[in-house]
């Protein structure tokens, strides 16, 4: 009940903002970690877990890229820079709220930046528990 | 203030173009290889660092980069096959077969390291860049070239 008043009152206020697709948005990424939950065959996931990968530093990727924060920085609530110097908006949901409502968009930079800091592309469990971090700062 | 200057001249300049010609800056810009008119190509591009224009590298170097994309300059900037093919197409048609001081036999695929590149910049401004936070890397064009992503370099 408490939740469903959350919704009510965040669907309003995103109206009221002209941000309609606000609501819409957070559909699609649950639909996203619904299929990652599906894949990892687990129920939930964890943003402890995806905060220790976030901050990993490797040897496994490419030697440039030892870690996610390479780029992202260590707070995801900062934006970040490539390697060029060109700015890359937060990752943490709370920042931009249509981070992790796209698909193929997710799937296209899970794919290329685990191959580049883990040198493997990630699993299922990894992916959701990477956004429930994101999703829980 | 010079700077102001220089873009209201610039502005005026390309609004006389404009007015003068008859021909639409869009238009005109399908045939530019120092502009990156392909929305692929920039989109996909740009994600990381300014969509370099074609024109900066001769054919075969674009197809040595756009065919090794999982390694891309110590990243995978791996793509699907579809954008790969846009990509790799339009930066080869667009590149010119040779580029004036670099030999033939020769396949550069750092932009930095292509002789008028050096020319222009020198050893001094590659370490400058790269001592600015703000910059980053010599491969940050827009940082000192506001213009760049127009085609526009000559504000040095």
């Amino acid at each position: 009940m408490k939740k469903q008043t959350g919704i009510l009152a965040l669907t309003v206020a995103a109206g009221v903002l002209g941000l309609a697709g606000f609501a819409v948005a957070n559909a699609s990424r649950d639909a996203i970690l619904q299929g990652y939950a599906q894949q990892a065959g687990v129920s939930s996931f964890s943003a402890e877990a995806g905060k220790a990968l976030f901050l990993s530093t490797n040897t496994t990727g490419k030697p440039e890229t030892p870690s996610c924060t390479t780029c992202h920085t260590s707070n995801p609530l900062n934006p970040g820079k490539t390697r060029v110097g060109k700015p890359i908006d937060p990752l943490a949901v709370s920042r931009v709220p249509d981070r992790f409502t796209d698909p193929a968009k997710v799937e296209k930079w899970f794919r290329r930046n685990c191959k580049s800091v883990l040198g493997r592309e990630c699993t299922p469990q990894e992916k959701g528990d990477f956004i429930a971090y994101m999703s829980s700062i | 203030m010079k700077y102001t200057i220089t873009t209201i001249a610039t502005a005026a300049a390309v609004a006389a173009t404009v007015v003068f010609s008859g021909v639409t800056p869009a238009a005109s810009a399908g045939n530019n290889a120092f502009v990156v008119t392909n929305p692929t190509t920039k989109e996909e591009c740009s994600a990381c660092h300014m969509a370099y224009p074609p024109g900066f590298l001769p054919k075969r170097s674009w197809q040595a980069i756009m065919s090794d994309l999982s390694n891309h300059f110590g990243e995978d900037a791996s793509l699907d096959d579809a954008a790969t093919r846009e990509i790799t197409n339009y930066l080869v048609s667009m590149a010119p077969a040779e580029i004036r001081g670099l030999n033939s036999s020769y396949t550069i695929i750092r932009i930095s390291q292509m002789p008028w590149f050096t020319r222009e910049h020198g050893a001094r401004r590659v370490a400058y860049a790269k001592s600015r936070a703000d910059i980053g890397s010599i491969s940050n064009c827009t940082a000192c070239h506001r213009g760049a992503e127009r085609g526009y370099f000559d504000d040095d």
